[in-house]
């Protein structure tokens, strides 16, 4: 399945594909920011392939002077039984990246989490709003640069 | 409750201490069971601990009906909110017991979601230490309430009651 996945996908997407790595029989992938969209459509309506669910989705804030987030898909064929980790690495200057919850609806809200505590902002989802945090937080808490206690004042308490 | 005997079978007491002693005997409490700690909650409505032998079986889950909050749980800040709401429904007096770390004074969540301490929003009678506390110790802070209302004290003014955590079985 491996091989297969890699062949199709080097066909399809020649420079779409940055680094392949394996451990514990867990193949991830990082992939062009600018091919995500295409390359998860891809996965998921191919038929030898047919990656048809996401499992998870999440940010990460490496906290490194380039490519400062990821963003990482965790999705499964359940045809074949097999789990593919995509990654997507996204720069603190453009916090842009494609949304793929047209492609799996699993992917809304997971998408809306990683905005809440990122602030990475995906372009085409339908209703990107923050998921656990008030409307007006203005912070993003799980950044490196988020003091653990928050700032204060930023959250109200009601009237005591 | 003083009360003094008449001679043609009449008991005399004043007025304030025979509806207090009605208070204490039937304080009906506010579930604010928000995480665990609502778990060792309703071992203490249950029947193994019953909290019936005070008069404080009758769980309200409206806030109208209730004159005790039992705020069980960790208190976020978007929570706090809707806690505070709830305690601003319930009619006078009425008293809150703060049951276990977190509610107390955030517990394990140093955390900038978590409130340190309900007491920042709400005025707290009794503390119960203990994560989560044992059942009984949630009885003893109903004890305190009630020797609380026997005395003729005012909700959220006079001395803070802080029960310490016990390994005792019952």
């Amino acid at each position: 399945m491996k091989d297969l996945l890699l062949q199709k996908l080097r066909e399809q997407f020649p420079s779409a594909v940055e680094v392949v790595s394996e451990f514990r029989d867990e193949l991830t992938l990082i992939i062009r920011k600018a091919d995500i969209l295409p390359v998860c459509s891809f996965l998921q309506s191919n038929s030898d392939l047919s990656f048809d669910s996401i499992r998870d989705l999440c940010g990460a804030d490496y906290h490194r002077p380039d490519d400062r987030f990821e963003v990482i898909y965790n999705i499964y064929s359940l045809k074949n039984n097999f789990r593919l980790r995509l990654k997507v690495r996204i720069d603190e200057k453009d916090l842009h990246v494609a949304s793929v919850s047209g492609i799996w609806q699993g992917a809304n809200w997971l998408e809306r989490e990683s905005y809440d505590m990122y602030g990475i902002l995906f372009d085409g989802h339908p209703d990107l709003r923050r998921i656990y945090l008030p409307e007006e937080f203005e912070y993003y808490p799980l950044r490196k640069d988020f003091p653990l206690m928050g700032i204060p004042g930023s959250l109200p308490l009601p009237r005591k | 409750m003083e009360l003094e005997r008449t001679n043609d079978s009449f008991l005399t007491t004043q007025l304030d201490q025979i509806i207090g002693w009605a208070r204490k005997n039937s304080l009906w409490p506010m579930p604010m069971g928000i995480s665990c700690c609502a778990i060792e909650m309703m071992a203490f409505a249950g029947p193994r601990f019953d909290v019936a032998r005070f008069g404080s079986e009758a769980f309200r889950f409206s806030p109208r009906q209730s004159d005790l909050m039992i705020v069980a749980g960790t208190v976020t800040y978007k929570m706090s909110h809707v806690v505070r709401k709830i305690y601003d429904q319930m009619p006078d007096p009425k008293w809150v017991i703060a049951m276990g770390a977190c509610t107390s004074s955030g517990g394990m969540y140093r955390s900038y979601s978590v409130v340190q301490g309900i007491d920042l929003f709400l005025p707290v009678d009794v503390y119960v230490s203990g994560c989560p506390p044992r059942p009984d110790n949630l009885l003893k802070a109903l004890m305190e309430i009630q020797k609380k209302i026997a005395r003729g004290e005012k909700p959220g003014q006079s001395d803070k009651v802080y029960i310490e955590e016990s390994a005792e079985h019952a």
